[in-house]
């Protein structure tokens, strides 16, 4: 059996139920799980303090009074005592806001800890899509893939954050914080996947059009799995078992496509979008907007500006045939 | 032309002969007054005027602004919803936000100043009238070509803070960013020369005995606002201008590849942007501390806290901005030092609280209109300030920045922290404007409907942030979970907008309709009470003599007043900073054109340099030409003096 095919079918499992899984209240990372606790932490304070303002209000407006008024000397009694109470107050805010600026301290400093042993992945935003790189010491065996990132659970991982065009942020909230990505700087998230499961990013800064569809998949997977999704994805673009997909690779190679994308072991060479040497093999197309199937491939490759509009794909004008074929291509490539 | 000898210089002390009752007030009338005709409407100076101006034109962009909110609404109510195109929205919520912040908020503010102001100090005009006729139209002007420019599908569509690189030359062609821009560029000529007439009036205009210990909170809260308006805004001015330079004439202020730097557009942005928040808000505080006297029968408890409170804050408000960029990876130790300063603001911001919670517990409650909105203020507000103290934390604003988490902050905090005591100040000083009532009855439902539909409608935001919700989203997927609570969150924003048309069916109603008020319907303790309404053009027939810091309270019977004005020419009083002695007589302008035209000249100028940067150079001529007109000696007593 072919071992490039198993972490597909792994894939489709953990989407059932998968409610928590753009989240900040459902922690499966590291960082996420301390800035739960933070979070926690400042929302039962501030909610303790904001009830007290209030409880004081209520008793202000409703206490009982004197018909008749007070004294001039009760008065000055019931002046003083107010402005003992004032200071008190301030007192115990100076008290509290140190507090919770010293834990918030304390939090920044233990989730920015770097590791030697860190996995390093280089994630790149382009408007409206991701570009990740797995880059490795050896060469032949760093790849270029697009709009999903695996990573194995409990090891830390490294993320190098840039762009290519604009600014955009890198945020997965089950598992850290967000991060910018700034042009001409390079920013680092570092956090260790705790829990299998596949997880949902968001681009969190406003980016242009198609900013709400710029979505990436992280799937956590076990050690072992995680090495066989990367040997498959070291591996050159499967070939066509049928006419119709080796007639789809020569659209591939002969009409606009490889203009912009790159499909290795083919005449395909564009950098300009994402590469799709295992694209059928991804969870989505079009970063998140579609799940991977034929039909959607067919969908989008017709009308890239329905579906997403204002990208940067264009409309590649091709026969019913040729669709059907480079449909059925895209879709062997896992 | 000579003149006859007394006709140079007839004081109000002339008129005294008992012959004529109503002798002065004719005089002054006559010497003040804007003669009807459009001409003389173009022309006019009197700050009431263009005040009721300012304020009628901030909530008409009010009204507008809701609008698209309400559009965005419709957008959400499902998932991946098509009643918007993505390039429609992107343009609804920018101009949403650049509308409330550029064109309602700080201009409100501005505008209440501009009416209030010389009434709470006891004087006949605002400082440089002329300069405030000039930054109405202005600002008009300015909000005009914003809007123009949307309905002619060219509204700027980068966000309001409009961020390189995407603003910039290489990812947003067309003119929309440049739209944007000069909208700021407009909008800031408006707000300084604002904030000048109000330093001027305030520190040198006010009735004599009216100490520093004695000036209305509200003015106090305006004079903080004005000088952080004079050093916030050039930092947003020149950031504009360089996005206009790279955009227009090819620099690299914000271009990476050529030396520049992207960062440097959100400090400078933030450098303003976050004190903009306390120009806001501080007015909106001091608003507060104003009317919670009359409504609770007493003075305000801790005068002096208060003033220090709105001088601390003003003053911790520019070592914020970084926390709106907690993000970007700036150095560690930085952000440790932003994250303690913004923290620090929640002690001078507890103060004013406890201060107010201390005068209600003294005070006996009266539970009308304006009165509610303060409650409604209270309850928004400090839960707006403790999100706001999440926010402050880098770990934490890590998960919750640029998501629903900070859009119902910073409505909790705008809305909740200035729109309600806005309102409530609207109710409580509309009397004063008109001469009638606005109905206690329609105000109770106004109060309810939008504390109600606000907390309904921004707290589940919230929830939508933790969830995941980034914002400038126009669409999401349904697998996300969010299409519940955002059908909600949208149907609950009906209430909220049913509140906001109910007030302005009030405010049309009782224009015409309302109970006429009286000099001091609420029986308040400040200058603006004592003078009829609505006020003449004059405000007051004589100048008030001040002797407390609750004039009308403490002054059994009648102010005593300053006589020997003239009462031949526009003559005010200015007197010393400190303690308000009296210095010396001043001429106060004439009504002219010449501010209108100026205007003209200048939004031509700035318009046109969105095209061309030839129309900087060209464009100068016109505007010299009308400023000529504006200061050219006219052999006039007020503009000869």
């Amino acid at each position: 059996m072919n071992t490039a095919r198993l972490p597909h079918l792994f894939l489709l499992l953990p989407l059932a139920g998968c409610s928590g899984w753009q989240s900040a209240l459902d922690p499966r990372g590291s960082t996420a799980e301390e800035l739960h606790g933070l979070f926690w932490l400042f929302t039962i304070t501030c909610t303790a303090v904001w009830g007290a303002v209030l409880l004081v209000l209520a008793a202000a407006l409703w206490r009982r009074r004197h018909p008749a008024g007070i004294s001039e000397a009760q008065q000055a009694r019931s002046e003083r005592r107010s402005g003992v109470a004032i200071g008190a107050a301030v007192a115990a805010t100076v008290v509290i806001i140190t507090g919770l600026t010293f834990a918030s301290y304390l939090a920044t400093r233990g989730i920015a800890e770097e590791h030697p042993e860190a996995l390093t992945i280089r994630v790149r935003g382009y408007q409206w899509w991701w570009e990740v790189l797995y880059a490795d010491s050896a060469p032949h065996r760093a790849f270029l893939t697009a709009n999903e990132l695996h990573l194995p659970v409990g090891r830390p991982v490294r993320l190098e954050l840039a762009t290519a065009d604009v600014i955009h942020s890198f945020w997965v909230p089950n598992l850290a914080g967000k991060q910018d990505m700034i042009p001409g700087r390079e920013n680092v998230l570092v956090f260790t996947p705790r829990e299998p499961g596949t997880y949902r990013a968001q681009c969190a800064e406003f980016c242009g059009i198609q900013h709400a569809h710029m979505a990436l998949r992280i799937v956590v997977e076990a050690p072992a799995d995680f090495e066989r999704w990367r040997e498959a994805q070291i591996a050159e673009a499967a070939p066509p078992m049928t006419p119709e997909e080796e007639a789809g690779r020569q659209v591939m190679e002969s009409k606009a496509c490889g203009a912009c994308h790159t499909v290795r072991g083919t005449a395909a060479a564009g950098t300009l979008g994402p590469d799709l040497t295992h694209v059928g093999g991804r969870q989505t197309i079009a970063a998140g907007m579609l799940p991977t199937t034929r039909g959607s491939l067919a969908a989008w490759i017709a009308d890239p500006q329905t579906v997403k509009p204002g990208n940067n794909m264009p409309m590649v004008p091709l026969t019913a045939e040729e669709l059907q074929a480079v449909s059925a291509y895209l879709a062997r490539l896992r | 032309m000579t003149r006859p000898p007394e006709d140079r210089d007839l004081r109000d002390t002339a008129l005294d002969t008992g012959q004529e009752p109503d002798a002065l007030e004719r005089r002054l009338a006559r010497i003040w007054r804007t003669p009807p005709g459009l001409v003389n409407a173009l022309s006019t100076v009197d700050h009431k005027i263009i005040g009721r101006r300012y304020i009628v034109t901030a909530f008409v962009f009010l009204a507008l602004g809701g609008v698209l909110a309400m559009l965005m609404r419709l957008q959400l109510a499902q998932p991946e919803s098509r009643f918007l195109s993505p390039d429609l929205y992107n343009q609804v919520f920018t101009i949403h936000g650049a509308n409330m912040m550029f064109l309602f908020a700080v201009p409100v503010m501005e505008a209440m100043a501009i009416y209030f102001v010389p009434l709470l100090v006891g004087t006949r005009n605002i400082a440089f009238p002329r300069l405030g006729a000039f930054s109405y139209w202005v600002y008009l002007f300015g909000g005009s070509m914003l809007w123009i420019a949307f309905i002619l599908q060219m509204g700027p569509d980068v966000g309001w803070f409009a961020y390189v690189p995407l603003a910039g030359p290489q990812y947003s062609s067309g003119k929309r960013a440049d739209i944007w821009a000069q909208m700021i560029t407009f909008t800031e000529i408006s707000a300084l020369a604002v904030a000048i007439e109000i330093v001027v009036t305030v520190l040198k205009q006010r009735a004599p005995g009216m100490s520093l210990d004695r000036i209305p909170l509200v003015v106090w809260a305006w004079l903080v606002m004005a000088f952080m308006i004079i050093m916030a805004m050039p930092a947003v001015v020149t950031a504009s201008s360089m996005l206009i330079l790279d955009r227009l004439v090819g620099t690299h202020f914000f271009n990476p590849a050529e030396g520049g730097d992207v960062l440097l557009w959100q400090h400078l942005f933030w450098f303003f942007g976050h004190p903009e928040v306390y120009i806001i808000f501080l007015p909106a505080v001091g608003m507060i501390s104003t009317m919670l006297p009359a409504f609770v029968r007493r003075p305000i408890f801790g005068y002096l806290p208060l003033v220090m409170a709105l001088l601390t804050m003003g003053l911790l408000s520019f070592g914020l901005w970084v926390h709106h960029m907690f993000t970007t990876g700036l150095p560690r130790l930085g952000e440790s030092f932003f994250t303690a300063s913004s923290m620090a603001i929640a002690v001078p911001a507890g103060v004013q609280i406890f201060c107010w919670l201390a005068t209600i517990w003294l005070g006996r409650p009266a539970f009308r209109v304006p009165f509610l909105f303060i409650l409604a203020f209270f309850f928004t507000f400090v839960l707006g300030g403790m999100t706001g103290v999440m926010v402050a934390s880098v770990p934490l604003d890590t998960q919750v920045h640029d998501t629903y988490f900070v859009v119902a902050h910073f409505h909790y905090v705008l809305v909740g922290g200035a729109v309600f005591p806005l309102l409530g100040a609207i109710y409580y000083w509309f009397p004063k404007i008109t001469g009638r009532m606005m109905s206690e009855r329609i105000g109770r439902w106004v109060a309810g409907l939008l504390f109600l539909g606000f907390n309904f409608t921004f707290f589940p935001m919230h929830i939508l942030g933790l969830q995941g919700m980034t914002r400038r989203i126009y669409a999401y997927p349904a697998e996300m979970g969010w299409g519940g609570m955002n059908l909600f969150v949208s149907l609950c924003s009906v209430a909220m907008a049913a509140g906001f048309l109910l007030f302005f069916i009030d405010i049309f109603r009782s224009a015409r309709h309302g109970e006429p008020a009286g000099d001091n319907p609420w029986e308040a303790s400040t200058l603006e009470w004592a003078t009829s309404s609505p006020p003449p053009p004059y405000n007051f027939v004589r100048i008030p003599v001040v002797t407390s810091a609750s004039p009308l309270w403490d002054e059994k019977g009648s102010l005593p007043v300053v006589s020997g004005l003239a009462v031949n020419r526009r003559e005010l009083l200015i007197t010393g900073m400190g303690n308000a002695t009296p210095e010396v007589r001043e001429t106060s302008p004439q009504n002219s054109i010449w501010p209108f035209f100026a205007a003209i000249a200048t939004s031509v100028m700035l318009v046109a340099s969105i095209f061309t940067p030839w129309a900087v150079v060209w464009g100068a001529i016109p505007l010299t030409i009308t400023l000529i007109g504006w200061f050219w000696p006219r052999g006039t007593p007020e503009d000869d003096s």
